[in-house]
């Protein structure tokens, strides 16, 4: 099994997308060997756009690139352009409506060592905010490079939400992304169903494992596209069900779980399990540590689980 | 040239009806910028009625969007809107946004309104412009107090870098902002030597005199492998003398009694 990270397999797809359309260009904020652009660079520098430490303005020039007919990538690590260029992707990019693609990596809590001014648990709470903005996190390698091809043919501003860390593949080669639509990647025989998104189908897959040996089988289901969310599968599942689970890299304030909380609230009153980082920042470690320490290992996960299943008994 | 200044006038008389019948709007900042769009609109840029909704023409980027007045006017003034609409400004349902919205409103080349975004915006248009060998330049308005804005700078070090001469900056240097003279809030001048030692070619000039204006932009298009910028010196509120130069008449409305007055020193209804 290959174990690639998210950012990595961006690299190539922009590339290959660029070798098919020469309106794709890439911008990034001096972080191209991190996030990746750099494999675009490498194959046609004309099209690859270095804005130096500045990632406001990267954003407002994707915007005038977009206004002109480009298909601009910029890319920075997720805490940077989420957070640093907020208002400008809600002003200069989201207003507008252009079709500007914004690819982060280092996202949640996968640039461990750097700690947590790096790390960013924040921004699928910031991008899902902003009207008409198309919110993506793919799982895996193939994942990351088919919602590539999806979001270069959508038209209209998109956040996708990559990772720092080598990930194991959930998909092969025959898997059809469809944006918008959740995907069962574990259909499981007790009624509960974790909503997964990113590295967290991953970790929510292992837990199964572990729940399997106490008799526990939850469903798991993909949310690659977190906005705009697919509430009939959301809801479907969540009406078979006694416990729902959501499960992100990312504060349970704001993101997927509140997303999901946000439907079913007010269309089917489900118990939810949030598992994602409390309200609190990160700290250096490795990605093990840290997503054993703020509850999103697998372990972490499967305990949480139990224990929210003993309680309904 | 005596027709652009007539039209320049008729843009003022615009701005003051459509803040009377709002109640509400950016007099000060949007009479000072009016010889520079009319100069752009009229002169210089290839832009009409007939090429609005082309993108193989000249781009204008109203960065100062409080000044979205002016703009409409302008739109007005060139045919591209009913003059009547002008008196939707502001209101439920217009398309005349308090800020320009390029997806409402035909002529808008770029949305604004928060402000330090535009440079950037019109970098990315040159940008594109030149990978695709189109001729065409951009324009892109500010405010003197806008570039207190350090995303102006970080635009402004990337437009060099990337030797822009097909990118125009026009800072409306009227000194004044929303809380008062730019020199008390936060000085910011000289501007002209900043953008000098961030790579740019710099012109000065008089924002007032249309014939200046329009022989700056035009010189400007003969220099290569950098940007230009035009420091226009305007006054805030030009054209009606109790406007100029006060920065209580940055936003707020024109009440019935200074509406007559602000007319009548324009020339009224005499000069249509």
């Amino acid at each position: 099994m290959s174990k690639m990270a998210t950012r990595e397999s961006f690299g190539i797809a922009l590339k290959e997308l660029a070798e098919k359309n020469q309106d794709v260009v890439a911008l990034n904020a001096d972080i191209s060997k991190s996030t990746k652009t750099d494999v675009l660079r490498n194959y046609d520098p004309s099209r690859h756009f270095n804005m130096g430490i500045a990632e406001a303005n990267m954003i407002g020039v994707a915007a005038g690139l977009a206004v002109s007919g480009k298909i601009p990538f910029a890319s920075s690590f997720a805490m940077f352009a989420a957070g640093r260029a907020f208002e400008q992707i809600r002003n200069s990019v989201a207003y507008p409506h252009l079709n500007v693609k914004i690819c982060v990596s280092h996202a949640g809590l996968s640039d461990g060592p750097d700690g947590a001014t790096h790390q960013c648990n924040e921004d699928i709470a910031l991008m899902r905010v902003i009207p008409g903005m198309t919110v993506i996190q793919p799982c895996d390698d193939i994942e990351t490079r088919k919602a590539m091809e999806a979001i270069a043919e959508y038209q209209g501003p998109v956040y996708l939400r990559l990772g720092r860390a080598p990930v194991e593949d959930v998909n092969d080669e025959n898997y059809e992304f469809h944006l918008g639509k959740a995907v069962i990647v574990h259909e499981g025989k007790t009624d509960i169903t974790v909503f997964a998104t990113g590295v967290m189908v991953q970790n929510s897959l292992k837990a199964v494992n572990i729940l399997n040996e106490k008799g526990i089988d939850p469903t798991i289901i993909n949310i690659h596209t977190i906005k705009p969310l697919d509430e009939k599968t959301v809801i479907e599942y969540a009406a078979k069900s006694r416990l729902i689970v959501s499960a992100e890299e990312h504060s349970i304030i704001g993101g997927l779980g509140s997303a999901i909380s946000e439907v079913l609230s007010q269309k089917c009153p489900s118990r939810q399990l949030f598992i994602g980082v409390k309200d609190v920042f990160g700290e250096s470690g490795t990605v093990e540590q840290l997503y054993d320490k703020y509850g999103i290992s697998a372990e972490k996960i499967a305990a949480n689980i139990e224990k929210a299943a003993l309680e309904l008994l | 040239m005596r027709q652009t200044e007539k039209i320049a006038n008729e843009m003022r008389k615009d701005i003051i009806e459509m803040i009377h019948a709002a109640n509400s709007g950016h007099p000060g900042g949007s009479l000072s910028c009016v010889d520079i769009i009319a100069s752009l609109f009229f002169e210089v840029m290839d832009i009409d009625i007939d090429s609005i909704n082309s993108t193989d023409r000249d781009r204008f980027i109203l960065s100062k969007g409080h000044a979205s007045e002016t703009l409409y006017a302008a739109l007005a003034e060139m045919g591209i809107i009913p003059h009547e609409e002008l008196l939707t400004f502001r209101k439920f349902g217009t398309r005349l946004q308090g800020h320009p919205n390029m997806n409402h409103c035909p002529g808008i080349d770029m949305s604004s309104g928060s402000l330090g975004q535009g440079l950037s915006v019109g970098v990315g248009m040159a940008i594109a412009n030149k990978m695709n060998n189109k001729p065409y330049r951009v324009y892109v308005l500010v405010g003197d107090g806008e570039c207190q804005e350090g995303m102006i700078w970080e635009a402004a070090m990337s437009a060099s870098h990337y030797g822009l001469d097909n990118l125009v900056l026009i800072v409306d240097h009227n000194g004044l902002q929303s809380d008062g003279f730019v020199r008390d809030v936060m000085n910011n001048s000289p501007l002209g030597k900043k953008f000098d030692s961030f790579g740019w070619n710099v012109f000065g000039c008089d924002g007032h005199d249309i014939s200046i204006i329009t022989q700056a932009l035009k010189m400007a298009k003969t220099v290569k492998d950098k940007p230009t910028v035009l420091i226009a010196e305007t006054v805030k509120g030009k054209g009606v003398s109790f406007m100029e130069n006060n920065p209580n008449w940055h936003g707020r409305g024109i009440s019935d009694e200074d509406y007559i007055r602000a007319m009548k020193e324009l020339g009224g209804d005499d000069c249509e």
